[in-house]
């Protein structure tokens, strides 16, 4: 377990790296679901985006991630494919997989390749048992949401992008989520998240008004 | 192996596990024999007529077994969120999606190929005729899986999509059961050359695969926005 | 002048504008659709009866315009598309698809004036000639683009789902039409085709243009009022309460 935590904890990002959005608005279709929203965050901060249901949190964080373009406004931000991490709504599981397969998945998309004991490492720190054995299919809400954070231990990128990071989870789980996004900002990293919940790690807000 | 490679393999071998694991290569290849099956019924059981009709029909359903298994190649990662995950590598969209591709090929395509020789010999096909028409299979198989990908990243956001897909890939089929067919009758018939509707083949299957990334990739894309 | 044809279509771009202009073009447009078919079925009318196919013939007037209007209306879509797509003009999406069911309509009439004209001919309502099999197989690629329309909920993404399709396909067309024509040579002798090369005597050929002119001009009168019409719904949509679209 040490030894995965040495893998990745030291890991500084830069310190210049920002992510800022000028005026940004979302459409859809012909209706206008937000405009003219401006931030500025620079490595080390963590934002909180707020807002009714329907006010374009969930879209603000597509287009942040580059899925989604912008109707209108400037986004300066890592490069999605190198800096970016996007955990959505949809949590791209797969059933039909177990724990470790999972995790050697999550390796390759970060390029490279750990054995057995190293994922048995880090679902131990997600506090996932039965690495190799248990599938996917059988683990609940909760424990689908801890393995999705695997994703942000593994593959060491600047920019987080997290959809209602706390759903599903316990108190330990949120706990989980909380120090992994302490030391992410500690190394230089950069949070941005949409929730509903007040999450400790996050120093500035957003609020999205909604329109009419 | 490099980082871009080792998530090329990475993605096409998920896909194929993915497949052979939910069954989907199983049934698809039953779904080629249980077609099969249903000719003779069809037709009477006349071992001539069969033979004669038999490159054409194990063509038509080859294409049919294909057109089935497309609806999945990708909704379940557009439903499950792994396509926004895929977008986010350093890998191309394009070589993502050529990778699925080839997961799809290889767990699903090669797999029915592999079953012809023997649907061909319960249509009475002689097996010194069958390398002809599994070649022509080879060739022309990567377009179709090709095509219908475009066919297949177009409906993805549909739900139930593959009657969609199908309707979508069926025109772009025609060309390819055309010569694949002919290359098929061909090789039944000594003295008639082969190679020209092989070549015609491999050639749909080359445009296909310059074309068809590009257009999936911007379907999905599109989907995803 | 290819400089004049960008800033009036920059200009229409603001569908205000286009509305505005469709309500001065659309009943001219309609009239001469009218009048040029009604002139083109009068003479028609007064075509000689072919010594071979009798009355018969008169059918070509209405087959051959039809399947011009196929292939013209998939041409259409595909430049309305490349349009929207490449120089993101707004109308292009609400051109193409308001083009695709006209265009079909017309694939359609092809098929069905092909049968009725091939049964004296062939004794049987349907044959696997090249040039209705071509028709039959682009009938489809029709139906396709529409369902997909029609099948993905959300118009942008359905807009570009289906401009996408639109363009792969228009590079199909040809490939469809050369192979099915291989295929028809391969397995029929080509003297079935009579279909394809009507004997174009002057006293038939002016008659066809008419017809073929009054065609495409009732393809852009359809077409000008399927456009009105999907922006209209377009701007109720807009206009309707969040969180409840329209039926429409």
């Amino acid at each position: 377990m040490a030894e995965t935590q040495n893998l990745f904890s030291n890991l500084q990002h830069s310190r210049d790296a920002v992510c800022r959005a000028d005026g940004l608005a979302c459409a859809r279709g012909a209706i206008t679901v937000f405009e003219g929203v401006s931030f500025s965050l620079a490595a080390g901060q963590a934002l909180c985006l707020r807002g009714a249901n329907g006010s374009g949190k969930s879209s603000l964080l597509r287009q942040l991630a580059g899925l989604l373009p912008a109707a209108a406004g400037t986004l300066t931000h890592p490069d999605p494919a190198y800096g970016t991490h996007y955990l959505g709504h949809a949590d791209g599981l797969k059933a039909a997989l177990t724990i470790a397969e999972t995790l050697a998945f999550d390796a390759a998309l970060a390029g490279y390749r750990a054995d057995n004991d190293a994922y048995a490492d880090i679902a131990a720190r997600l506090g996932l048992a039965g690495c190799d054995w248990q599938f996917v299919g059988d683990l609940s809400a909760g424990q689908k949401r801890r393995l999705t954070l695997a994703r942000l231990i593994m593959d060491p990128r600047p920019l987080w992008l997290l959809d209602e990071p706390m759903t599903a989870l316990d108190a330990a789980g949120r706990a989980l989520v909380t120090d992994l996004a302490e030391a992410h900002l500690e190394n230089g990293g950069m949070i941005i998240a949409a929730s509903h919940e007040t999450l400790d790690f996050a120093d500035e807000e957003v609020l999205l008004e909604p329109r009419r | 192996m490099s980082g871009l490679m080792r998530i090329f393999a990475a993605i096409c071998s998920q896909h194929m596990h993915l497949s052979w694991r939910s069954g989907q290569t199983m049934l698809a290849v039953s779904f080629l024999f249980i077609a099969i099956t249903l000719l003779p019924f069809g037709l009477g059981p006349e071992l001539k007529l069969l033979r004669a009709l038999a490159p054409g029909l194990l063509w038509v359903v080859l294409a049919i077994s294909l057109l089935t298994g497309l609806e999945r190649l990708f909704q379940a990662d557009y439903e499950d969120g792994t396509l926004d995950r895929l977008l986010l590598v350093p890998l191309a969209f394009e070589a993502v999606v050529l990778a699925k591709l080839l997961g799809h090929y290889l767990a699903l395509v090669l797999p029915l190929i592999l079953a012809v020789p023997l649907a061909g010999l319960l249509l009475n096909i002689e097996a010194a005729r069958l390398p002809v028409l599994l070649a022509a299979m080879l060739c022309g198989s990567p377009a179709l899986v090709l095509l219908g990908g475009i066919g297949a990243s177009l409906a993805v956001s549909v739900r139930r999509g593959g009657l969609l897909t199908v309707l979508i890939a069926m025109p772009f089929y025609v060309p390819v059961l055309i010569f694949g067919a002919a290359a098929g009758r061909a090789g039944l018939e000594t003295g008639v050359a082969v190679g020209p509707y092989l070549g015609i083949l491999a050639a749909l299957s080359a445009a296909s695969l310059l074309l068809a990334p590009f257009a999936i990739a911007a379907a999905l894309r599109s989907a995803l926005r | 002048m290819l400089k004049a044809l960008e800033n009036i279509s920059a200009f229409y771009a603001n569908p205000t504008r286009f509305m505005a202009l469709a309500r001065q073009v659309h009943r001219p447009l309609w009239a001469l659709a009218i009048g040029v078919l009604a002139y083109g079925l009068y003479r028609v009318a007064y075509v000689p009866a072919d010594y071979q196919q009798g009355d018969s013939v008169r059918i070509m007037f209405v087959h051959v315009p039809a399947a011009w209007m196929s292939l013209f209306g998939y041409s259409f879509i595909f430049i309305a598309s490349v349009t929207a797509l490449i120089f993101r003009h707004p109308l292009g999406h609400v051109a193409a698809r308001a083009a695709a069911p006209v265009g079909a309509v017309f694939t359609l009439l092809a098929l069905i004036t092909g049968s009725l004209w091939g049964q004296p001919m062939w004794g049987t309502w349907w044959v696997w000639d090249a040039r209705l099999t071509s028709v039959l197989v682009l009938f489809f690629i029709y139906l396709g683009y529409i369902a997909l329309w029609q099948a993905i909920d959300e118009p942008t993404r359905a807009a570009r789902a289906a401009s996408i399709l639109a363009i792969v396909g228009f590079i199909n067309v040809p490939i469809v039409k050369f192979s099915v024509d291989w295929w028809n040579t391969l397995h029929q002798p080509a003297s079935v085709s009579r279909l394809a090369r009507p004997a174009l005597h002057a006293d038939f050929l002016y008659p066809l243009l008419i017809m073929g002119a009054g065609f495409l001009v009732l393809f852009l009168a359809l077409t000008l009022t399927r456009m009105q019409m999907e922006v209209l719904r377009q701007r109720l949509r807009a206009r309707a309460p969040k969180g409840e679209p329209p039926h429409v």
